[in-house]
C-alpha cells in the first residue's frame, strides 16, 4: 500500500538568482582540471615547435635528447604519416585545403608549428630534452598581413597553389544595384575587426592513455566538444569510435578557442599508443598564444547605400578574412557566419558580400565569443553611424527608423534567415532611458564647449545564435539529454552540452526541478565524459541552454508522462494531477512521491500497460531555427586630450535574451561578454612581425582587462522570448562582446568628431587617440 | 643534485628531496597533491598560482621552492576550516565570483590578503588590490562584489 | 615555464654569501626579476646565493637624517612602513606602483635596484631623491650616488662579486612636497615612463627641484635641465610647462609595441607637469 511521503515542497526555481551548484568545488579548489590528473606511469611530452613563420626543414637530430637520462621516446613528421590529417568541418565551394598533418613535414608554416614530441618521465627532463633537440632550416621569406598576402608578388604561404587566396565567397539578397543606384548617399569606409587572442585562463592539454589488451583509447582534453573530438579524433587515428572515451574534466575557459580538434589531441593519442604509458601534455601560455586559434581577422571594406532621409537602401562588403596558414575545425566557415549577420536589426532586405579568404603563416583563426556577428555588428553599426554623422541625424533616431519592425516577425532577411521574434526599439529606448539621453547630449553640448571631447556611443546589437539546425551546421546542430531517475528517487541528467563556466549544471538543475516539482539539490547534472553521455554537440554558439536546455525539456515531459502512468496505475485511476513531486487522486488527495514510484517502476511488481520497467527518457531535439537575440549598449567616454586616454564614465547594456532562467548567471555572461568586446576595442591585438613572429607572444605585451580597467556594467534587459524553444531562451554568452567594441568605438568616434575624425580602427590605445587628437595620422 | 626541504601547507609538516629548480608551484601540485592553484602563464602575471607563503600572498610560480623551506604555505585548499567555509569563499559563492573557475583559487588567496590588510576598501582599493590576477570569465564586476560582500561580514 | 638546474644556496651570514658571490654565484633576493628571467631560460646561472634569508638586511632604519634600507627589505614593508611614509613619502609612494600585490610581497630594494631594469619604478625616485647606494664586495664596502650607480640597460656600476647592502634616502625636510607619476605599460605593469618629482619652497620660490625619470630611455636619469629650469621660479602652471618641456632633454627615447619614442617623450612631459603640480600642492 502507498504511504504518503511528502517531499520538501517545491518552490519554483526558474527566475531566481540561484547560486551555482558548480561553485563548492570552484572555490575550495578540489575541480579536476587535465593538468590535475595523475596516472601511474604517466609520462610528460613536449613539443618542439618552429620558430620560423616559413622554413623549410633540412634535417632534425634528435639524438642528444634520446640519450639524455628519463626520455622515453622521441617522433618527428616521419613518424605520424599513417594519422590523417587535422579535420576541417566546413566545406565551401573551391576550397583550397591544406594537408595538415599533427608534425610538420618538409616545411614549417607559422611560428610554433609542432616538429617534433619528446616524451620524458618528469616534465622537467621533457624541458631540457626539447632543448637539446636541433632542427635545421632553411628559411623563407614568410607573409603575415592579409592584404600583404593578396598583393601580387607576395610569399606564397602554400607554393602548391599559384596565389594566397583559400577561397572565394559570393552571396547576394534583393537587388543592390538598384539599392544603390537609387541612393541619395553612399558611405564607405574600412573597418578593420583585429586579430585577438582568446587566452581563456586555463591552456590547453591533454591526457591520453591507450589501453592496448583493449585496443581503446581514454583521451582527456580540455575541451568545448568531447563527443566531436571522440569521433574525429577517432578517424584521424584509426581506432574504432566506441573504443574511444574522451573526457572533458574541469575546464576552464574557451570562448571558442576550445571548440576544435587539435594536432595535440591526436599526437598523444598516438604517443601513448606507442610507449604504452598515459602521456600528459599542457601547453605553455607562450604555446597557447602560438598554437591555439585566434579570432577575428579581418580587413572589411563597407559601402552602404541610404536615402538622405536615413533609410537604408543596401549594404555591400568586401570581407578579406585572415584565415593563418591552415584550416582548423571552422577557419573558413567562420566569416560566412558574419555575411549571415551583414545587415544587422535593419529592414533592408538588399546586400551583397563578398569573402576573400586569404592564407596567412600564422596560427589558423576560428570560432572566438561571437565567432563572426561580433565583426559583422562592428561592422554595420559603425556604419550605421557613419551615415548618421553625414546626414547629420541623431544615431538612435536613425536607428529607430531603420529596426524591423515589431510586426514583421518572424523576419525574412536579406541574407537567407529568418529572425523569430524582436522588439529592437524596447532595449534601445530602455538604454537612452537609462542614460538619461536626452540630458547627456546637452551635458555633451556644455563639455564642447569647454573644449572637452565626450562621447555617446550606441550599438544595437542583433544576433544568430543557438547553433543550430543541422542542415546548417558541419556536424549537426541538434542537442540530447537523458533524465534519469533511481530507484531511490533522485534524478540525474546528462547533457550532450560541454559547460566550462556557463553553469548548467545549475540552469538544468533549476529546469528540471521545476519540471518534476523538486528540490534543486537532488538533481545532478553530468557532462563532458563520453562513456557517460549520449551523444552531444557541444557548448559553443551560445546553444547550450536554447538548444540543450529544449533537448532537457523535451526528455522531461517523457518522463513524466511515464511517471504520470506509473501513478495512475498505483493509485489505480486516471483522475490525477502531477506537481510537487508528487501524484495527487484529484478525488480522494491520496498521492505517492516520485520516489515511491521509481521505486515502483524499477521493482517492476506491476507494469502500466505498454510500459517499460525502469524511469529514463532520452531525447535528441532539433531546433527548427537559430534564435536571434538582441540589445542596446551604450557607452560614455572622455577622451582626456593631452594623453589620448579613455575613460569611460558609463555602460549600460540593455539585453534581450528571451527568457531569463537564472538572472546571476546571466549577468556574469553579460558583463564576461562586454570585457572582451572592450577587450577587442581598447587593448588587445594579436600582432605578428613581417616575419611571421608573434610580436605579442606573452601576457607582457597582450593586454588583458584588469579589474582596474573595466567599468561598472549596468546591465539591463527586456523579454522577448523565442517560440524557437519550449523555454523561450534565446542565448547570452557571446551577445555582450557582440554589443561592446561597437559601443566603445561610436562613443570615443562621436567624443572626436568635432575635430573631424570619422573612424577609429581598434585597438583604440592611448597613442592611436592622441595622434588623432592632435590631427595626424594613428 | 636534490636538497631536503620541510614545508608546512595547510598546517601539515612534510620533508622531501627536490631539485633547486622545482617551482614552488610544481612542489604543492605535484608533490604536495593540492592542485588547487594553477598555472596560467609564465610571466608572473596571471596569478592564478597566488598562495600565502608565511603569511603573504606570492606567486608561487616565481619562487623555488628550496626558498620556501620552513615556510608555513597555505593554499585555497587550506582556507576552510572544519568544512566551514572562509567568509571570501563564501562571499564568492553567493556573488557569483567565479565561472569556469580557474582563475579562483588564486584570486581568493589575493582578496583574502587583500581584506586582511584593508578591511573596508572601496570599490578602487579592490580592482587595483586584485591587479595581479587574471580573470576571462567575469569581468570582475561580481568578484569586487564578491570582496564587498565579504567586507560586510562581522568577523 | 622551466630553468636550467642549478645549485642553490642559503648562507648563515652575509660574509659567507658575498664569498660565494666572489666565486661565481648569482644572488636571489627577492627573486621576482630573476626567477621570470631563468623561467624563460634567459638567465641560467650555475649557482644560486639566496641573501633573502639573511634577515639582517631587511630593514628600514632612520638615522640622523636618513632612512636606511636594507637590500631584502620588500616593496610592501617600504610602501607601508610608518617611517617611509612620513621621513620618504616618495619612496613609500613609489613602492606602491611596482608590479602588483604579490609581486610586492616578494620584490625586494637590493634586487631591484641591482638588476636596473631600464621600465623599473624606483630608479626614478632614487634618482630624484639623490639616494647612496651602498655596495659591498668579500673585500669591503663602498658608496655610488643614486646617479652613477644606474649605468645603462641591465646594467648598474655594480663590481663583480658585489651586492647592494643598503639604499640612503635622505628624510625629508619640513616642506618638501613629493610626486611620483607613472604611465602603465598595460599588459606588464612596467612604466612606460615614470617620473617622481621633489620639490621645496622657500620665500614663495622653489629653492629645490629634483626629477627622477624612469622608462624613458635606457637607464633612468636626473632631469637637470627641467630642474633649473624649475629652480628660482614661483611655480606658476607656465613655470611648470616650460620646466616640464624639458624632461626628455638629452635623453634618447625607447620605441616599442605599446609606445613610439614620440608619444613616449610627449607622455614624459605631460606627466612631468601632473607630478611637479603635485609636488608642490604638497609643499608647506
Amino acid at each position: 500500500m502507498a504511504t504518503t511521503t511528502i517531499i520538501k515542497k517545491h518552490e519554483p526555481s526558474i527566475g531566481k538568482r540561484l547560486r551555482r551548484k558548480e561553485d563548492p568545488r570552484l572555490i575550495t579548489g578540489t575541480a579536476t582540471y587535465v593538468e590535475d590528473l595523475q596516472m601511474p606511469g604517466m609520462h610528460y611530452a613536449m613539443v618542439v615547435r618552429s620558430p620560423h613563420g616559413a622554413a623549410n626543414i633540412k634535417s632534425i637530430d634528435t639524438s642528444a635528447a634520446a640519450a639524455m637520462p628519463g626520455v622515453a621516446a622521441i617522433f618527428t613528421g616521419k613518424d605520424i604519416l599513417h594519422i590523417a590529417g587535422v579535420p576541417c568541418g566546413a566545406s565551401l565551394p573551391g576550397l583550397r585545403v591544406p594537408d595538415h598533418k599533427i608534425l610538420a613535414q618538409d616545411r614549417v608554416y607559422f611560428v610554433g608549428h609542432p616538429v617534433a614530441v619528446v616524451v620524458a618521465t618528469d616534465k622537467y627532463v621533457a624541458r631540457d630534452a626539447a632543448d637539446a633537440i636541433e632542427v635545421d632550416y632553411d628559411v623563407l621569406q614568410a607573409v603575415a598581413d592579409p592584404e600583404k598576402a593578396l598583393a601580387p608578388g607576395a610569399p606564397a604561404v602554400h607554393p602548391q597553389w599559384p596565389d594566397n587566396t583559400a577561397f572565394t565567397f559570393h552571396q547576394e539578397g534583393g537587388d543592390i544595384e538598384k539599392a544603390f543606384k537609387e541612393a541619395d548617399v553612399i558611405v564607405k569606409e574600412r573597418i578593420v575587426s583585429q586579430r585577438l587572442i582568446p587566452s581563456a585562463m586555463e591552456p590547453r592539454g591533454v591526457v591520453a592513455s591507450w589501453h592496448a589488451a583493449e585496443k581503446s583509447l581514454t583521451l582527456y582534453t580540455s575541451t568545448q566538444v568531447p563527443h566531436l573530438v571522440r569521433t574525429l579524433i577517432a578517424q584521424m587515428l584509426g581506432i574504432d569510435e566506441n573504443r574511444v572515451r574522451v573526457v572533458a574534466p574541469e575546464v576552464g575557459g574557451g570562448f571558442g578557442s576550445k571548440l576544435n580538434v587539435y594536432a595535440e589531441e591526436a599526437l598523444m593519442s598516438f604517443v601513448s599508443m606507442k610507449i604504452g604509458k598515459p602521456v600528459k601534455w599542457i601547453e605553455s601560455r607562450r604555446e597557447n598564444f602560438l598554437t591555439t586559434i585566434h579570432g577575428r581577422g579581418h580587413v572589411d571594406y563597407y559601402e552602404v547605400a541610404a536615402k538622405k532621409d536615413g533609410t537604408i537602401l543596401g549594404i555591400k562588403v568586401k570581407l578579406i578574412q585572415d584565415l593563418g596558414s591552415y584550416h582548423q575545425l571552422l577557419t573558413p566557415a567562420i566569416p560566412t557566419l558574419s555575411v549571415l549577420m551583414l545587415p544587422g536589426l535593419y529592414r533592408s532586405k538588399n546586400m551583397s558580400a563578398d569573402i576573400i579568404g586569404v592564407f596567412t603563416n600564422c596560427v589558423p583563426t576560428d570560432a572566438y565569443r561571437g565567432a563572426g556577428r561580433p565583426e559583422a555588428t562592428h561592422g554595420i553599426e559603425r556604419m550605421v553611424d557613419i551615415l548618421a554623422a553625414e546626414l547629420k541625424m541623431d544615431p538612435a533616431e536613425i536607428r529607430l527608423k531603420n529596426f524591423i519592425r515589431n510586426e514583421e516577425f518572424p523576419f525574412p532577411t536579406a541574407t537567407g534567415l529568418i529572425y523569430d521574434t524582436g522588439d529592437y526599439a524596447a532595449p534601445l529606448r530602455k538604454a537612452l532611458e537609462t542614460v538619461n539621453y536626452t540630458e547627456l547630449r546637452k551635458e555633451q553640448a556644455e563639455a564642447r564647449k569647454q573644449g572637452r571631447l565626450m562621447g555617446i556611443g550606441i550599438c544595437t546589437y542583433g544576433e544568430i545564435c543557438a547553433m543550430g539546425p543541422s542542415p546548417a551546421t558541419p556536424a549537426g546542430g541538434w542537442e540530447s539529454a537523458t533524465v534519469k531517475i533511481e530507484p531511490s528517487g533522485k534524478v540525474t541528467v546528462m547533457t550532450g552540452v560541454s559547460p566550462h563556466g556557463q553553469g548548467e549544471e545549475t540552469t538544468f538543475s533549476q529546469i528540471a526541478a521545476d519540471a518534476l516539482g523538486i528540490d534543486v539539490e537532488d538533481i545532478l547534472v553530468q557532462h563532458g565524459d563520453t562513456a557517460i553521455v549520449q551523444y552531444g554537440i557541444g557548448t559553443f554558439g551560445s546553444r547550450a541552454t536554447a538548444v540543450g536546455g529544449a533537448a532537457l525539456h523535451f526528455a522531461l515531459q517523457e518522463i513524466i508522462t511515464k511517471i504520470k502512468k506509473f501513478g495512475a496505475m498505483l493509485l489505480e485511476t486516471e483522475d490525477i494531477t502531477y506537481s510537487d513531486g508528487q501524484c495527487t487522486c484529484n478525488k480522494t488527495g491520496k498521492s505517492i512521491s516520485i520516489k515511491e514510484i521509481a521505486g515502483a517502476a524499477y521493482r517492476a511488481m506491476k507494469l502500466p500497460a505498454n510500459t517499460e520497467p525502469g524511469l529514463v527518457a532520452t531525447y535528441f531535439w532539433e531546433p527548427p531555427n537559430f534564435t536571434f537575440p538582441f540589445g542596446a549598449h551604450i557607452m560614455v567616454s572622455e577622451v582626456e586630450k593631452e594623453t589620448g586616454n579613455i575613460s569611460i564614465k558609463r555602460y549600460v547594456a540593455i539585453d534581450d535574451c528571451g527568457n531569463v532562467l537564472n538572472p546571476l548567471i546571466v549577468d556574469g555572461q553579460v558583463h564576461g561578454g562586454v570585457a572582451q568586446g572592450l577587450g577587442q576595442a581598447l587593448w588587445e591585438q594579436a600582432v605578428y612581425d613581417d616575419n611571421g613572429q608573434l610580436v605579442t607572444g606573452e601576457f607582457t605585451d597582450y593586454t588583458m582587462p584588469r579589474a582596474h580597467m573595466m567599468p561598472w556594467i549596468e546591465s539591463g534587459h527586456t523579454v522577448t522570448p523565442t517560440p524557437v524553444n519550449p523555454l523561450g531562451v534565446k542565448g547570452v554568452g557571446e551577445a555582450g562582446t557582440i554589443g561592446a567594441s561597437p559601443a566603445a568605438v561610436n562613443s570615443v568616434v562621436d567624443a572626436l568628431s568635432p575635430l573631424g575624425v570619422r573612424h577609429i580602427d581598434m585597438p583604440m590605445t592611448p597613442e592611436k587617440i592622441w595622434k588623432l587628437v592632435n590631427g595626424r595620422n594613428a | 643534485m636534490t636538497q631536503s626541504v620541510t614545508i608546512t601547507v595547510n598546517g601539515i609538516t612534510e620533508t622531501h628531496e627536490v631539485e633547486p629548480r622545482l617551482l614552488l608551484i610544481h612542489y604543492i601540485r605535484d608533490v604536495r597533491g593540492l592542485t588547487g592553484p594553477h598555472i596560467g602563464c609564465e610571466t608572473s602575471l596571471c596569478g592564478a598560482c597566488t598562495m600565502e607563503v608565511n603569511g603573504k600572498a606570492v606567486k608561487s610560480c616565481s619562487l623555488f621552492t628550496v626558498q620556501a623551506d620552513g615556510a608555513s604555505i597555505t593554499t585555497i585548499e587550506g582556507l576552510a576550516i572544519d568544512g566551514k567555509l572562509h567568509k571570501m569563499q563564501e562571499a564568492f559563492w553567493n556573488e557569483h565570483g567565479a565561472q569556469c573557475g580557474f582563475c579562483t583559487p588564486g584570486m581568493i588567496m589575493t582578496t583574502k590578503q587583500l581584506l586582511d590588510r584593508n578591511p573596508n576598501p572601496t570599490e578602487t582599493d579592490i580592482r587595483h588590490g586584485i591587479e595581479g590576477n587574471l580573470c576571462r570569465c567575469t569581468g570582475y564586476q561580481h568578484i569586487v562584489k564578491a570582496v564587498q560582500a565579504a567586507a560586510a561580514v562581522k568577523a | 615555464m622551466i630553468p636550467h638546474q642549478f645549485d642553490y644556496a642559503a648562507p648563515k651570514s652575509l660574509d659567507e654569501a658575498l664569498k660565494a658571490i666572489a666565486d661565481g654565484a648569482k644572488p636571489l633576493s627577492g627573486g621576482m626579476s630573476l626567477v621570470p628571467m631563468m623561467k624563460l631560460r634567459l638567465a641560467a646561472p650555475d649557482r644560486v646565493v639566496d641573501l633573502a634569508r639573511l634577515k639582517e638586511l631587511s630593514y628600514v632604519r632612520e638615522e640622523g637624517s636618513a632612512l636606511h634600507v636594507g637590500a631584502t627589505t620588500i616593496h610592501y614593508d617600504v610602501e607601508s612602513s610608518a617611517a617611509v611614509k612620513s621621513k620618504c613619502p616618495l619612496l613609500a609612494e613609489t613602492a606602491g606602483f611596482i608590479g602588483d600585490v604579490q609581486i610586492r610581497n616578494m620584490g625586494t630594494m637590493g634586487g631591484s635596484v641591482a638588476h636596473n631594469d631600464p621600465s623599473a619604478d624606483y630608479p626614478a625616485a632614487l634618482q630624484a631623491l639623490e639616494a647612496k647606494i651602498v655596495l659591498k664586495g668579500a673585500n669591503g664596502e663602498r658608496t655610488v650616488s643614486a646617479a652613477d650607480f644606474f649605468v645603462d640597460t641591465f646594467t648598474t656600476s655594480l663590481e663583480e662579486g658585489e651586492i647592494v647592502r643598503e639604499v640612503v634616502v635622505p628624510v625629508e625636510a619640513a616642506g618638501t612636497g613629493t610626486s611620483y607619476a607613472k604611465v602603465l605599460q598595460p599588459a606588464s605593469g612596467f612604466a612606460i615612463v615614470g617620473i617622481a618629482v621633489r620639490v621645496r619652497k622657500s620665500g614663495g620660490k622653489i629653492s629645490m627641484a629634483r626629477i627622477g625619470v624612469t622608462g624613458l630611455a635606457n637607464c633612468s636619469y636626473r632631469a637637470t635641465a627641467a630642474e633649473k629650469a624649475l629652480e628660482g621660479t614661483a611655480g606658476s602652471d607656465a613655470d611648470i610647462q616650460a620646466a616640464a618641456a624639458l624632461v626628455a632633454q638629452g635623453a634618447d627615447a625607447n620605441s616599442d609595441l605599446h609606445a613610439s619614442a614620440e608619444y613616449r617623450t610627449h607622455l614624459a612631459k605631460v606627466h612631468a607637469g601632473r607630478a611637479i603640480k603635485a609636488a608642490l600642492g604638497k609643499t608647506a
